[in-house]
């Protein structure tokens, strides 16, 4: 299994298997949020019941951080040994091929969503599951009313808002990119992939968004 | 019309390869827009050895697009800004009197620099002994429809060979990646029966020795098959993948 680390296609490898692992669970998260605008209940029994500081959501939290790391980890391997590949000096003309922005951005779009990460844990996780596992006091329970609270601040949307457009552009080359890399592509599906990708990048992008945006205005808890 | 024009071409100097280079600037007056682009570099070095001295080397042989020994990188693209073709392919014409022509050579770790625009690209050739043939005995030649191939295999097993090995993609890529040269090695003969014999063993050793020469992570920009000559497409990258991971699953 060394080759997983030792060649740079078996570290694509990881990068992808671990990249669509995470688009799966960005999907599951967002789809949760939704609930927020009709069921502030539903909600809080989603968070609090079924995701709380229960063994099966301590065991996804696990491994969805696991996911994280290692693909934060390849992330920074690739990146420096593609640095070190490309030598120290540059091109005086630069380049003028024309070639997708975000593809040749991912690493700091990334970095940029890892900094909103960890705010976002602050402000949500570690208030609701984090607390209520090691007994510190002021853990939450009403998930919903947490979330009320936290969008109530403009900022928090703006920088918000923002990070969920940094995931957007990740997400449209990582998609494809994803698949293109464990093998998944040719010709005809190139196509359809890209297309895809645009449309599971935006409908993540705009759950997020909207849920946001939707509380802030209070347009949320429609069913009370 | 093609006119005569005046430019100026910024070349980089680079006495070898622990060198520090620079950048030299040379006026050419009247080069004529239908001569091509390694024919301006001729009269310039005819230039300069009248004047006593030292001409600018550059990589060249055919001239017909054919070899894939030219490599220049000119004013932001290999192979210059005309699309689908080699540097001797490229013309004047691409140009317009007063423009100052960026010159410079692939810059890449894995294609270190012998001299001026001369870039060392055995690398290259590495990758192609540690596994890009078919070790057959050929014997006589046999009748041509004997091993039926369907038609779109042999199109795009003829497509990838259509690669001539320039480096034009590890040029443009800024990982520095090999990988659109490796991938059209491989699929030109994972795509015919005769290579599939060997197509794991193949896959396998020649990603080992890319990896080796110190050449960097595919992340699908697409630079390289939009700076191609020969319009090799990304989609061989993605058999590529497929073959490597399939010999490795395998093990």
């Amino acid at each position: 299994m060394s080759w997983l680390i030792k060649s740079s296609i078996g570290r694509k490898f990881v990068q992808s298997i671990s990249g669509l692992f995470l688009i799966l669970f960005l999907l599951f998260h967002m789809s949760m949020n939704l609930v927020l605008i009709f069921n502030y209940e539903t909600y809080n029994f989603l968070a609090n019941e079924m995701l709380g500081a229960n063994w099966w959501a301590i065991i996804g939290t696990g491994v969805i951080a696991l996911g994280f790391v290692v693909h934060v980890i390849y992330a920074i391997i690739l990146t420096l040994q593609n640095m070190k590949a490309r030598g120290n000096d540059r091109y005086a003309s630069s380049s003028k091929t024309k070639t997708t922005w975000s593809s040749k951005n991912m690493f700091v779009l990334g970095l940029f969503i890892l900094l909103f990460l960890f705010l976002h844990l602050y402000q949500m996780w570690y208030q609701m599951q984090f607390k209520e596992l090691f007994m510190i006091e002021g853990a939450r329970h009403d998930g919903a009313e947490l979330v009320a609270e936290v969008f109530s601040q403009l900022w928090v949307v703006i920088v918000y808002v923002i990070a969920f457009i940094a995931l957007w552009f990740h997400l449209t080359h990582g998609f494809w990119s994803a698949l293109h890399s464990v093998g998944w592509n040719n010709t005809i599906w190139m196509k359809r992939l890209k297309v895809l990708g645009n449309i599971i990048s935006t409908a993540i992008s705009l759950g997020f968004i909207i849920v946001a945006i939707a509380i802030y205005l209070g347009y949320s808890n429609i069913l009370g | 019309m093609d006119k005569d024009i005046n430019i100026k071409v910024k070349i980089w100097r680079q006495n070898g390869p622990k060198e520090k280079g620079h950048f030299e600037t040379f006026p050419l007056g009247n080069i004529s827009q239908g001569s091509s682009f390694l024919e301006m570099l001729d009269i310039l070095n005819e230039k300069l050895i009248n004047e006593g001295k030292e001409p600018v080397v550059f990589d060249h042989d055919c001239r017909e697009g054919i070899c894939g020994m030219c490599s220049l990188y000119i004013n932001g693209h290999p192979h210059g800004p005309d699309g689908g073709i080699t540097t001797c392919q490229l013309h004047m014409r691409s140009f317009n009197d007063g423009d100052t022509i960026t010159v410079e050579p692939w810059r890449s770790a894995g294609f270190p620099i012998i001299k001026d625009l001369m870039v060392d690209r055995t690398a290259f050739d590495k990758i192609i002994q540690a596994g890009g043939y078919v070790s057959v005995n050929t014997g006589s030649s046999i009748d041509a429809n004997a091993i039926p191939i369907p038609r779109d295999d042999a199109e795009m097993a003829m497509d990838a060979a259509a690669c001539i090995g320039c480096g034009a993609c590890v040029a443009a890529c800024k990982n520095g990646s090999a990988m659109l040269f490796v991938s059209a090695k491989v699929s030109q003969l994972a795509l015919l029966p005769q290579g599939r014999v060997e197509a794991t063993r193949r896959a396998k050793s020649m990603v080992a020795k890319m990896d080796e020469l110190g050449f960097g992570n595919c992340t699908n920009t697409g630079a390289c098959e939009v700076e191609c000559p020969k319009n090799i497409s990304i989609s061989n990258i993605a058999r590529l993948n497929r073959e490597f991971l399939k010999a490795k699953f395998k093990d």
